[in-house]
């Protein structure tokens, strides 16, 4: 098991260093010519308006909060799947349970209007 | 002791075979991802709507791809002054590593896989969702609104299609009853009566890999008539074929994991001889992943693009619940006729 995870460690590192090399490679032949006009960042050709780095709307954080509930309610049901044959219909009605309340939220979350692009 | 003891009595041999794995996998994704796919977008593009494409350099155009990355090589790096430098430079490099990340698992032919993870499956979720780490820093980092906003518009989109895409790779993982996908292409084809979950989990798991390689009709985050490029609008020409390597590459994987998880892998309906059985493996597996790939071309040629309010509905009011639904009919199933 350590070596399943020392591969994943390994190829994670020599990945990183093979997506570098072609870097390097720019860094060595390509032509530098830095003028500060040249590192505005585009906004349609005018000079920039204020910080890119400003509030943004709150549905994103809306979607980002009902996305991480769902999800780690996803990872309780991956054992589940793996050992359900063995554990017949008592873990069968469990997982009903589960995903009854699941559904319950999603319907709330819905309802409520979490779910609308406004 | 040390290292020695934690990789066994030959560790470096065992590193040596881990360094060059990793390094033939990379090429494999270099070569048989961008540089191979975007050729074939462009072809099969012009194909569809009845152009030529390229065709000037080698023969047919084919080294099109070749001497676009060369001449990328030439091109000026250029940060913008008041971006975040650090994690400006490994945004793109996160998006390639995380490419990379998925071929840990995948099957290519029997035995011909890198590890068999007895968690496979939800590794390749955990690994293939860093690209949307690696979009989100970039775009943050680019201190551009068009980045920002396409940044952010990403996360949203990969967040929401990754629910009905976990759903999809549990049904699998219910009826095999193992998370390895090695023995997921062993368990099929699967028994007749598992049909319709399958199948269903199968079009729900196309749906979300297309919304997750921000591929149109899902295409929100580089809108290019609303975010010039999106994430990515800032990025000089290296940088942005990372993020193209990154984003074909997880293309690649993802049409790998649908033939492995519905497909039936490397097995092929008859075996073509002369080729033995890893050879007949990797023509049935590339052949069948390339199939898919060529799929999700052809969709995205011929249609047009949702609006980020449809896009989200669609994950969130239709793909979930029916994905759900469809889990637990999975669950009944097993459970029934074990």
């Amino acid at each position: 098991m350590p070596l399943d995870w020392a591969y994943v460690a390994v190829f994670a590192l020599v990945g990183a260093g093979m997506a570098a090399l072609p870097l390097g490679i720019v860094w060595l032949l390509a032509p530098r010519s830095a003028y500060p006009q040249k590192r505005i960042p585009y906004e349609s050709g005018i000079v920039p308006f204020g910080e890119a780095w400003s509030q943004f709307h709150v549905r994103y954080y809306l979607f980002g909060l009902a996305f991480l509930l769902f999800d780690i309610e996803v990872i309780y049901i991956y054992p589940w799947a793996v050992v359900l044959r063995e554990l017949g219909w008592f873990a069968f009605v469990e997982m009903l349970i589960f995903l009854g309340v699941l559904g319950v939220g999603l319907a709330y979350a819905w309802k409520k209007g979490a779910l609308e692009w406004v | 002791m040390g290292l020695g003891g934690f990789l066994g009595a030959v560790w470096q041999v065992e590193l040596v075979r881990m360094v060059v794995l990793a390094a033939v996998v990379f090429s494999f994704l270099a070569v048989g991802g961008p540089l191979f796919l975007v050729l074939a977008e462009r072809k099969i593009s012009a194909w569809i709507q009845a152009r030529v494409g390229p065709k000037h350099v080698g023969p047919h155009g084919l080294l099109q791809t070749v001497a676009d990355t060369l001449k990328l090589l030439y091109k000026e790096n250029i940060v913008p002054h008041r971006a975040d430098v650090v994690l400006f430079s490994v945004a793109p490099v996160l998006v390639a590593v995380a490419a990379l990340l998925d071929f840990v698992v995948i099957p290519f032919a029997p035995g011909w896989v890198v590890r068999d993870l007895n968690v496979g499956i939800l590794y390749f979720a955990a690994v293939s969702s860093l690209t949307v780490i690696g979009i989100l820093t970039g775009g943050w980092a680019s201190n551009n609104k068009y980045s920002l906003l396409g940044g952010l518009r990403s996360a949203a989109q990969m967040v929401s299609y990754e629910l009905p895409l976990g759903f999809s790779l549990l049904v699998v993982a219910t009826l095999t009853g193992t998370l390895s996908t090695v023995r997921i292409v062993e368990a099929q084809p699967y028994p007749a009566h598992f049909y319709p979950p399958v199948i269903v989990a199968a079009l729900v798991f196309l749906t979300a890999a297309t919304a997750e390689a921000n591929r149109i009709p899902f295409d929100l985050p580089e809108a290019e008539a609303e975010l010039v490029a999106g994430y990515f609008s800032e990025y000089t020409p290296m940088r942005f074929a990372l993020f193209q390597l990154g984003e074909y590459g997880s293309l690649l994987a993802s049409s790998a994991l649908f033939t492995t998880l519905f497909l039936g892998g490397w097995k092929g309906p008859f075996a073509l001889p002369g080729l033995g059985p890893v050879g007949n493996g990797l023509v049935w597996f590339l052949g069948k992943t390339y199939a898919v790939v060529f799929l999700l071309m052809w969709v995205r040629w011929t249609y047009p693009r949702f609006r980020i309010d449809q896009l989200l509905n669609i994950s969130w009011k239709l793909l979930l619940p029916v994905s759900m639904v469809n889990l637990l009919v999975a669950g009944l199933l097993v459970v029934a006729v074990r």
